[in-house]
């Protein structure tokens, strides 16, 4: 079940530098899953695209979003106060796939602005074995207190100012991190090493993939990747990352 | 009030329908929008086999409107004939089937696999920026386009519909040539070919380097061209190009246009088509307008 509806803004913070959360109060909530995103629609009449932004956090009534000012779109989302009315489409793409860790050992891996689905998650399969690798640049940490009350957390930095200097990858080998299954979401070099490393090691990882997307229903067909098998829309091996994905089993992406 | 109106004999219960591959075939947006209140649904591009599309990046905003460069990703005219026109059979809406191609003989081997399908008009997409080998070519020659309409409309069973690229020097000129060649209608505008560079990355944002441009930006443009090709041409005309709201549908109508698509609008709200419908009817209603009809060309 998809909603389009005015939201309304109930929370709104700046969480570190240039990363913001805003909960939105909406039917959405009723049917959002960890790994799926929603479509946020600017007010700005020269910004005609919704900005997809991952589900960070399912509460009761409203979702929690996390994201990251890189435009026009998002940064007209940070100045929004308390009670705006958001215009909101979702829950949008599949989701991760939660039973797949059900009684087997997991990491939970975001780099960067991927960190903020992976927290849903972590609360799906909360009890389980499951370790969080979060990737930040630097000291400018985000949702690692939110981590903490979840699982195990291990953190990376690119400067090395918190946790292991490098990657998550780094962590991996660093720490002698074994699991059964990955789930990860951020940058394109990550999810290629996670891929890469999956492959090695007959580790089953499914990737949260981002693209640019217009529509976010499946119906302009912009944010395609390529897929191993036919996809189901096109039949040529391009699946809609909204639609099809955004979460992929690793394996079956050429990433 | 009367919001139907008549092309080539077909009958659609309001002006309004969906610009081409910014709506699926329906499917995508049904859960939002009741298709049975749109006077048509036109499907996205579809060819003889299915096409790939371009690589990513294949959208990107640009001021008032966007760039798309999908490369007319398409599953083939038998899964569009299995799948989607049966969808849509279940609504009370007419069909327009937008068709490609790379060459005459694909655009006319789609034309005869629809012969017998229960759709209601074609319309021929010679006029897409993004795919390179043909397709635009017959869009921006005369006698090409000419050419082409001749040899669909010898093979068509249902009304032929020529879309119009507005990158020409010309636009009256291409419907003086569809028209002659027996088109039962024109279609316009396609998007405007653009392009956008990532100054820090010094790369071109899409990964076909140019883009078609839509929104409502490039409104005033297409508005011109219809109103250019209105004086040019008997047959109704379709009109297109960052309709976002109803007041935008009726200025294409009052410079000429029998119809009108609704496009990147579905991008920015879903319920887009019938905001519009609904205001159509309104702005009748204020104008003391009872027959839409009324209002074809109307502009002073």
């Amino acid at each position: 079940m998809q909603i389009f509806e005015d939201s309304a803004l109930v929370k709104c913070n700046r969480l570190s530098e240039g990363i913001y959360e805003m909960y939105l109060k909406t039917k959405a909530a009723e049917y959002a899953k960890p790994g799926q995103f929603v479509m946020v629609y600017p007010k700005d009449s020269s910004t005609i695209l919704p900005r997809p932004i991952s589900i960070c956090e399912v509460c009761e009534d409203s979702l929690r979003l996390v994201y990251r000012v890189q435009g026009k779109g998002t940064r007209e989302f940070s100045l929004y106060k308390e009670g705006e009315s958001v215009k909101v489409l979702g829950p949008l793409g599949n989701g991760f796939p939660v039973e797949a860790g059900r009684g087997k050992k997991s990491i939970l891996i975001g780099g960067g602005i991927g960190v903020p689905p992976i927290l849903e998650l972590a609360k799906a399969l909360k009890g389980e074995d499951v370790t969080v690798l979060a990737g930040y640049r630097n000291s400018d940490l985000f949702l690692d207190k939110d981590f903490k009350k979840q699982a195990t957390l291990e953190i990376a930095t690119e400067d090395g100012s918190v946790g292991v200097k490098g990657n998550v990858m780094d962590v991996i080998r660093e720490k002698n991190i074994k699991c059964d299954v990955i789930y990860a979401c951020g940058p394109m070099p990550m999810l290629r090493a996670i891929k890469k490393y999956a492959e090695e090691n007959g580790i089953t990882a499914y990737i949260s993939l981002e693209e640019r997307m217009a529509c976010g229903v499946g119906a302009c067909l912009g944010c395609v990747c390529k897929t191993v098998k036919k996809d189901a829309h096109s039949h040529v091996n391009n699946a809609r990352v909204c639609t099809e994905g955004p979460v992929f089993e690793a394996s079956e992406v050429e990433i | 009030m009367n919001t139907s109106v008549k092309i080539a004999g077909v009958k659609f219960k309001n002006p309004v329908t969906t610009a081409s591959g910014t709506f699926g075939s329906g499917m995508e947006y049904s859960q939002f929008v009741d298709l049975s209140r749109l006077g048509a649904v036109t499907t996205k591009g579809v060819a003889l086999t299915p096409w790939t599309g371009n690589d990513t990046i294949r959208v990107t905003e640009v001021y008032g409107g966007m760039l798309n460069a999908i490369g007319l990703q398409n599953p083939g005219i038998d899964v569009f004939l299995d799948r989607d026109v049966p969808f849509l059979k279940q609504y009370d809406t007419k069909i327009i089937v937008n068709v490609c191609g790379k060459t005459v003989e694909e655009y006319v081997g789609v034309v005869e696999k629809l012969s017998s399908a229960p759709v209601d008009m074609l319309e021929i997409n010679v006029s897409c920026p993004n795919v390179k080998e043909g397709a635009i070519a017959f869009g921006q020659d005369a006698k090409a386009l000419e050419n082409i309409t001749r040899e669909i409309k010898k093979v068509a069973k249902q009304p032929v519909i020529m879309k119009l690229s507005p990158n020409v020097t010309r636009i009256a000129d291409m419907a003086r040539a569809a028209e002659a060649a027996g088109a039962d209608a024109i279609s316009l505008i396609n998007t405007i070919t653009g392009m956008k560079i990532d100054i820090n990355r010094r790369k071109f944002v899409l990964a076909n380097k140019t883009g078609g441009m839509s929104g409502p930006a490039i409104k005033p443009v297409a508005v011109r061209m219809v109103y250019e090709c209105a004086q040019a041409v008997k047959i109704p005309i379709i009109g297109m190009g960052g309709i976002m709201c109803a007041e935008d549908a009726m200025e294409f109508i009052l410079a000429g246009a029998t119809m009108v698509a609704v496009g990147a609008a579905n991008f920015t709200n879903p319920l887009a088509t019938v905001e519009v419908i609904e205001g159509i009817e309104k702005y009748m209603k204020e104008q003391s307008v009872s027959d839409i009809n009324e209002l074809i060309g109307a502009v002073k």
